[in-house]
């Protein structure tokens, strides 16, 4: 189909003046109606996830200019209260969970809608540990005194964990939704690349927790 | 199980005229299982700097390039970047690199690397 | 030739509202859900309401800026009633400091971002040769945010007062302490709804450039504008992720208690006035380079030459944009940020007059030896080159730090930065409404009368703002209600204050223009010719105006400034020699069997959830939570829709088209039915086709 629009164009610009009916470029899953040869979706995730690395670094910025400005008796810091050993956990829950996702998107690649649905949910299940890890820790940190408002500290703290954890909740709803739509049969093979789309949207919050886990957790 | 390699002369650069992407050139699964345990691998090596006694700079020099690896791991392979069209890329690593300009910077200005 | 394939549909599609043009089996009178099918007719407020057009979103931001113009224009006299004499009477201190604010967030935010939003969204596709944005749903999205945002800032008049921290917000002042009213809370919450417009807009014509141009149209083939365009997006792209961080901080401090900004916990207001000039500083090339656009286009037009250098004023927009990134610290050189800072901001702030030199001296060249025709397009365009040069060379001055340490918070900034906004970009614009206001609409502006409004309003804007340099150097501050007696500051203020009122006259002849133009066109009956201009783009191969599929077929480009070389060779002195006639190359515009994107309620509903957000953030938590069912609402029954409705009529506007869903792509097409769907006569199995995917 795309090699007959590649062979209608060239034909016709030889001949000046008559128009070739070539089908407007227009937006395709991932088969190549586009001037670069890839999908408008997918370069529209990509094209999103340039941005979130400014919308993410800034906020990781706050904190790394706010954590160890405290004021004398404002509360706990952060770094007072890590518990690395449990971050850990829920750092590499997240991780495999990027795992799982590429292993939903093989299976659904390959057609296997069983064995993509079982990753899709096991994706899910995983962020939502991590989610669960993620209250739990902030909960502690409350009653051990540093609420959100406490400490300069304490806020850039919340808003970038926060942040991240909003994202990480709206990537468990895209997976859950696409769950249900392969159950109603509509995530046939040809749209495979609506899991990868969402796949990389996951995976850019791992990589996210990455940094954070290292930058805002590990270093002193 | 499809080496990733073997597929890269089928490349997808930018072509005018658009023509289909190749059928994708997949790691297979065993291949995402071993990046899988190798990420699992350097984050214990991270957290295994909490344990043990090391100066600010001894710390820096093995979390920073381990963060980076582990980035650019999940990047390439899981996110596919390594197998797809360089357009990709580009647009991310364009935004990446100028956040991290913009932002260090930002921290300078604040005397954020001054020792 | 009939598709073959009769995929199964996938059943009933919940959310997915059925067709309302009656095409079910009941007949063509049968609405199974009456005002709520999906909208089927072209003309008429509701078909406006559930657009995805381009041409339609762009002419609605243009029609939306303009309305926020008069209320930015309106805020401005006051400034200047107030300013005409020492001791004004007409606004108090803090009424003042309102309308000072909303005057510069609604003449940045509300009308020149969404102007050039205007012409983006209308000329970008039409210049690649596309028949839409590769997310047209998402266009309609933006639109209406942009509309919502600009409206709930707005309704914070009414609401307990405007925003009164300045454009430009600094923390601490806009902490509940120093801005107790709710003016700061409509200013932060309103701006990210339309930094949502933007970012989610920006990604749209990326995609859109990047991969929907017509067959051999290389990257180098682009007209200027859509390359200014591109960059532009690319800033809009980066750049609002950063205020956005900015705008949470500050309402997390606001609403929630944060301490971002609290001095006495250890914040550092510097904090702010980064991350707001981060984004601030590429937001002023936000500003100007569409305008730069619109003038690379239309110069080379009326003076009958090809674009001096194309290549130069490609990179050259391109270096702006990268550069624009490393010089936002020249907004803060009297904030103590050090000297290392300041030096080396210095110095990026000079090399950035570079690029925009180039662009200067190429349209100057463009023109010398040109036949040169000055219709009111041209003027303007003029105008935009010379005003733009002045306010350019202000700016240099205040790249260096020592003078610019005399310079900031003065007047002088005030008349450096209108000359490039307003002299700049705002005169491009109106360019650019003379230029493309037949192909949009049908009929010409009046020239006359045009250039009545031109002059007009070249005259008084100098008469406002030139003498703002002398007021500033002689020390008059900005951002201040009022001013003494025996300051010298009199004379120059109430010079300026005439000179307010003289561009507020301009603009109601440009108003007046168009209601006169509109109303002589529909006396005479008859349409504009494609290209009254003999223009050069592709834009003007389509009829004026323009049809709802763009084009009939896709034209096939094999040079820079296409339609230009269909009409004309060259001798061997290298001088245009005709080789077809107009008629001959403009497409008819008469195709029937094109397929367009559907229109959709879900965008405009989505996007009416946020301001409601909005109102909830600040007045009652409930509300917000409403608000956010319905985006999450609007949002699923987005997804769900299938970008083409499957019942859709064929015609010329049928309902089979090139664009897919949201971002998330749950809306998508699939490509092998869309290729054979496009180049086949239409059936209603193609649609149908089209729907199995989702």
């Amino acid at each position: 189909m795309a090699d007959t629009a590649v062979g209608s164009q060239v034909a016709g610009a030889d001949v000046p003046g008559r128009e070739v009916v070539t089908p407007s470029p227009s937006p395709a899953s991932g088969h190549g109606h586009t001037s670069t040869g890839i999908s408008n979706e997918k370069l529209g995730m990509w094209v999103f996830l340039g941005s979130e690395c400014l919308l993410f670094g800034a906020l990781i910025s706050t904190y790394l200019l706010y954590k160890s400005r405290v004021v004398e008796g404002a509360g706990p810091a952060p770094v007072d209260l890590y518990d690395i050993p449990f971050t850990s956990v829920s750092s590499f829950v997240l991780l495999m969970s990027s795992l799982t996702m590429v292993l939903a998107l093989s299976a659904f690649n390959r057609g296997d809608h069983q064995r993509g649905r079982t990753w899709l949910v096991t994706t899910a299940l995983l962020g939502a540990v991590f989610i669960s890890g993620q209250v739990y820790e902030f909960t502690s940190f409350v009653r051990e005194g540093m609420g959100f408002t406490t400490n300069v500290a304490s806020s850039a703290f919340f808003t970038l964990t926060g942040f991240h954890g909003v994202h990480v909740s709206l990537g468990i709803i895209m997976l859950m939704s696409l769950f249900v739509m392969s159950l109603r049969g509509r995530l046939p093979q040809e749209r495979a690349e609506t899991v990868e789309i969402v796949g990389l949207y996951w995976h850019f919050v791992d990589v996210v927790w990455i940094l954070i886990f290292t930058v805002v957790y590990l270093v002193p | 199980m499809t080496e990733a390699t073997a597929h890269g002369a089928v490349q997808q650069d930018q072509v005018e005229g658009g023509h289909a992407e190749p059928a994708h050139s997949h790691p297979g699964d065993g291949r995402y299982v071993q990046i899988a345990l190798i990420l699992a691998v350097l984050t214990a090596i991270e957290v295994g700097t909490y344990y043990v006694e090391l100066s600010t700079a001894a710390l820096l020099a093995v979390l920073m390039p381990l963060m980076v690896v582990k980035f650019a791991m999940v990047a390439r392979w899981f996110m596919h970047l390594k197998f797809d069209s360089k357009m990709f890329s580009r647009v991310f690593v364009g935004g990446l690199a100028l956040a991290m300009f913009v932002y260090v910077i930002l921290l300078s200005t604040f005397g954020f690397f001054a020792a | 030739m009939a598709i073959t394939e009769a995929p199964q549909p996938l059943g009933p599609q919940p959310l997915a509202l059925p067709a309302g043009d009656g095409a079910g089996p009941d007949g063509p009178d049968h609405q199974p859900l009456g005002v709520f099918t999906r909208p089927r007719q072209p003309t008429g407020l509701r078909s406006w309401l559930t657009s995805v057009d381009h041409k339609r979103i762009g002419i609605m931001y243009g029609m939306a800026a303009m309305f926020f113009l008069v209320i930015g224009g309106v805020e401005g006299l006051l400034i200047r009633s107030q300013l005409a004499q020492p001791n004004g009477k007409v606004l108090g201190a803090d009424l003042y400091n309102q309308v000072f604010t909303m005057h510069g967030v609604t003449m940045i935010f509300l009308v020149v971002i969404p102007l050039g939003a205007a012409f983006m969204n209308y000329l970008m596709p039409l210049q690649v040769g596309a028949r839409d944005v590769a997310f047209p749903r998402l266009n309609a999205f933006s639109f209406w945010c942009f509309l919502f945002g600009g409206l709930f800032l707005n309704s914070s008049w009414f609401l307990g007062g405007g925003a009164d921290g300045g454009w430009f917000a600094y923390a601490p002042n806009t902490n509940p302490v120093f801005s107790p009213s709710h003016g700061m809370d409509f200013y932060a919450i309103g701006l990210q709804i339309t930094g949502i417009a933007s970012l989610v807009g920006a990604i749209n014509l990326i995609v859109t450039v990047l991969n929907m141009r017509a067959p051999g149209m290389s990257l180098m083939k682009m007209p200027v504008f859509t390359w200014m365009a591109l960059v532009t997006q690319f800033l809009l792209l980066f750049a609002i992720p950063v205020i956005t961080v900015a705008l949470f901080l500050l309402s997390f401090d606001r609403l929630f208690d944060a301490n971002f900004f609290n001095v006495e916990a250890g914040a550092d207001p510097l904090l702010w006035e980064h991350l707001f000039w981060i984004f601030g500083h590429p937001e002023v090339y936000i500003l100007i380079l569409p305008a730069f656009g619109i003038v690379s286009e239309v110069i080379p037009v009326f003076s009958r030459k090809p674009l001096f250098g194309y290549p130069f004023m490609v990179f050259s927009g391109i270096a702006i944009g990268f550069m624009g990134w490393g010089v936002w610290a020249h907004h803060m050189f009297a904030s103590g940020v050090g000297p290392i800072s300041v030096a080396a901001f210095s110095v990026s702030t000079m090399f950035i007059a570079v690029p925009t030199g180039v662009k200067i001296l190429n349209w100057l060249a463009t023109m010398y030896g040109g036949k040169l025709k000055f219709t009111v397009a041209m003027l303007f365009a003029v105008g935009t080159v010379s005003m733009f040069t002045i306010g350019g060379l202000s700016g240099v001055t205040h790249a260096v730090a020592p003078s610019d340490l005399q310079q900031t918070d003065t007047y002088y900034i005030v008349a450096h930065f209108h000359y490039v906004i307003f002299g700049g970009a705002l005169l491009g614009f109106f360019s650019g409404v003379y230029f493309w206001w037949p192909k949009a609409f049908g009929y010409r502006l009046e020239e006359g009368i045009g250039k009545v409004n031109f002059w007009m309003m070249l005259v008084g804007f100098n008469i406002t703002f030139g003498p703002m340099h002398i007021l500033g150097l002689m020390g008059q501050p900005r951002r201040t209600y009022t001013y003494a007696e025996g300051y010298g500051f009199n004379f120059w203020n109430l010079v300026a204050t005439i000179g307010a009122f003289l561009i507020a006259a301009s603009v109601c002849v440009f108003f007046w223009n168009v209601v006169v133009s509109r109303k002589a066109h529909r006396r005479a009956g008859v349409a504009e010719q494609a290209d009254p201009w003999d223009a050069r783009s592709l834009e003007w191969m389509v009829p004026s105006p323009t049809p709802a599929h763009n084009f009939d077929e896709s034209p096939t480009v094999t040079h820079l400034d296409e339609f230009w070389h269909r009409k004309y060779g060259e001798d061997e002195r290298g001088r245009p020699v005709r080789i077809a006639a107009t008629a001959e190359v403009v497409q008819k515009g008469d195709a029937t069997d094109v397929h367009l994107p559907s229109p959709s309620y879900w965008p405009i509903v989505a996007a009416l959830g946020l301001p409601i957000v909005g109102y909830g953030l600040i007045f009652n938590l409930a509300l917000a939570g409403l608000g956010g069912v319905l985006v999450v609402a609007g949002i699923f029954g987005w997804g769900l829709e299938p970008s083409v409705d499957a019942d859709a009529v064929h015609g010329a506007d049928g309902g089979h088209g090139p664009g897919p869903g949201g971002p998330d792509g749950a809306g998508g097409d699939d490509a092998p039915a869309e290729a054979a769907a496009l180049d086949a006569a239409p059936t209603e199995a193609a649609a149908t086709e089209v729907v199995t995917g989702g």
